[in-house]
């Protein structure tokens, strides 16, 4: 908000006292509906996380027999220590822990690098590769899972983090590239000439210069990797079949509903340790996240 | 930022003594292509290389990953077109999407307009809570979302019940006329926030003075709206609707988790289809799988010519860049 030059103090004063005249209440009642309608939905958007927390906290029979009350009897923190120990959930965050990091930085230092090529650089080829980049933008999961799988297998790496790892972050990311791309060459060349004239070489300009005035652009990439990586669920359930210790925390829940489809309070809290972290990065870093995906939109 | 643009930038920033002599191979090439080899080899082997080699698995007799291929030149084609369930995936994925897209569109479109007028009270709030499913794992909330819907105990059936709505509870995910509205329920729900921050985005590029211009004319809010507000939201609506409708081919992680695509096949979409035939099965049908996987692709395709030739089209209809 900016601030304008006009009396505010007068005004303001006047209208607070305006304000319960029965003409202001009336002016502002369609702002009221609106809030009422939106309380309603944001109220209806939380509820299943509120369920499902409540739900974590109470006793087995008490879910059934009380399910819309929303504050336990008291809470029973042992349905967490039965999806973290006999369900495993423990593990399947471990897993899902080593997955996100390594393909968050995987991901990072591969796309940056591309995108300062293809952002900054003039090469024979250029085109070709922007050109296969963009037609591939959308490709689903579902079309090349197979080929992936099939290949991931050749190279023995199938039934393994490491597979995982390399096939998250092998595939897609172009958005991150393009980001990189568009950033990078939107920087000023002086600051690669000066840095030249120092003696710098082509690889510690990257690193020394570039990488660190791309901070910005390595929080969005970071945070809209962490996500989708997180959040992934098709490439793990599938290269984990028969692995059930090297499951994610998406892939662990389904198996465990799979077996265990009356342990409603042992699922709720394994889905809370697996919302938990994501919940909370959001919490602390949700301006990032909104700016990181209207950016999409933008460009 | 266009991707055009970037294609053609010129912007060199080697040194003045390299200029000139761009055509040979330099020492600079060797380093751009050694920035760009991490890329181009994963991104190599794990999108492009698929690409073209389920073309070729799609005319191939191949159980298993193991198990060897054999040529079965259009066979497989043959099979899949002549699958009523295959056909049925198309159905249902064309479904979701016509309803899905535009109640989305329009809701969010409609919230964000509230939630971008300064008068609102608690926007910064309510623009949390609308976005909190969308960063959540989507499996886990289509888990979860198997008990919030349960016929006997779960909390949607109780409040109806308890509200003397109905008189024994809906089994939304267990009967094949329910069970998809029931997931364009979840969906809407999920994704609200995103198509939500991309009108917020829109709405603020439209500039504050136009606003107060037209109040000072003494224009309603409806006239606002109508002669400001949506005529320059224009070019961002095609935007908006393609990437809603994008993302609405991507409903695997919810579907499986949700229903499985059952109940008999009744929200089965086309990569539940997929991942049947090719590792739900006893038998794997790996080259079945590849063909209508190979039919989906060229679909997606479609939809992203669609696409393109969209996001041409606002660029022309507005001051969009």
């Amino acid at each position: 908000m900016s601030i304008t030059a006009k009396p505010l103090t007068s005004s303001s004063r006047a209208r607070r006292k305006n304000r319960w005249r029965p003409a202001s209440i009336l002016r502002r009642l369609p702002w009221w509906i609106a809030t009422a309608v939106l309380g309603i939905g944001a109220a209806l958007w939380v509820y299943p996380f509120l369920w499902m927390v409540s739900a974590s906290l109470k006793d087995p029979l008490e879910v059934f027999a009380s399910g819309l009350e929303l504050i336990p009897e008291s809470a029973i923190w042992e349905n967490y220590s039965r999806a973290w120990n006999e369900a495993q959930f423990g593990k399947y965050l471990l897993n899902t822990l080593i997955i996100t990091a390594w393909t968050v930085v995987l991901v990072v230092v591969r796309c940056a690098m591309a995108g300062y090529v293809l952002g900054r650089k003039n090469f024979y080829g250029k085109k070709i590769v922007l050109g296969v980049l963009i037609a591939t933008l959308f490709v689903p999961t579902g079309y090349t899972i197979i080929p992936v799988v099939d290949i991931t297998q050749k190279l023995g790496l199938l039934n393994s983090l490491t597979g995982v790892v390399i096939a998250l972050s092998g595939s897609a990311h172009v958005a991150a590239i393009l980001l990189y791309a568009g950033y990078f060459r939107g920087l000023p060349r002086e600051l690669e000439e000066a840095a030249v004239v120092d003696g710098a070489g082509f690889f510690s300009v990257f690193f020394r210069v570039m990488m660190p005035l791309a901070n910005p652009v390595t929080a969005t990439v970071t945070l809209l990797t962490f996500m989708a990586t997180w959040n992934a669920f098709f490439l793990p359930l599938v290269f984990t079949f028969s692995r059930p210790d090297l499951r994610t925390l998406s892939v662990g829940m389904l198996a465990f509903v799979g077996e265990n489809s009356i342990d409603w309070s042992g699922m709720a809290a394994g889905a809370v340790i697996s919302l938990l972290p994501i919940v909370l990065l959001f919490m602390f870093l949700q301006r990032y996240f909104v700016e990181g995906i209207a950016g999409a939109v933008k460009s | 930022m266009s991707v055009a643009e970037l294609a053609k930038s010129e912007t060199t920033v080697e040194p003045v003594a390299n200029r000139g002599k761009r055509r040979r191979f330099g020492r600079t090439d060797i380093w751009i292509w050694a920035f760009l080899t991490p890329t181009v080899v994963m991104y190599g082997l794990y999108t492009v290389y698929p690409i073209v080699a389920s073309y070729w698995y799609s005319f191939v007799e191949w159980n298993g990953f193991e198990a060897e291929k054999t040529w079965v030149g259009l066979r497989n084609y043959q099979e899949v077109m002549a699958d009523p369930l295959f056909w049925n995936t198309f159905k249902i994925t064309i479904m979701f999407m016509v309803v899905t897209v535009p109640v989305k569109v329009i809701s969010t479109l409609l919230v964000a307009v509230l939630l971008n007028s300064p008068k609102m009270p608690f926007r910064s709030l309510f623009r949390t809570a609308f976005f909190l499913p969308v960063v959540t794992t989507t499996a886990i909330v289509g888990v979860v979302m198997q008990f919030v819907f349960d016929p006997a105990s779960g909390p949607v059936n109780l409040l109806l019940l308890k509200l003397g709505i109905v008189d024994e509870g809906i089994n939304f995910l267990g009967d094949s006329s329910s069970a998809l509205w029931t997931v364009v329920g979840v969906y809407t729900w999920k994704w609200f926030g995103i198509t939500l921050i991309y009108w917020l985005a829109a709405l603020q590029t439209i500039p504050d003075e136009l606003y107060e211009a037209a109040r000072i004319d003494g224009a309603s809010s409806t006239d606002v709206m109508r002669r400001i507000t949506l005529p320059l939201l224009k070019p961002f609506t095609v935007i908006i609707t393609l990437l809603t409708l994008e993302s609405t081919l991507k409903i695997f992680d919810l579907m499986l988790t949700m229903t499985g695509g059952g109940p008999y096949y009744s929200t089965e979409v086309v990569e539940i289809y997929i991942y049947r035939w090719a590792f739900a099965a006893t038998v794997p049908q790996l080259g079945f799988a590849s063909a209508a996987a190979v039919i989906f692709g060229l679909f997606v395709c479609f939809v992203g010519l669609f696409q393109l030739i969209g996001i041409r089209m606002a660029k022309k209809a507005g001051n969009f860049s």
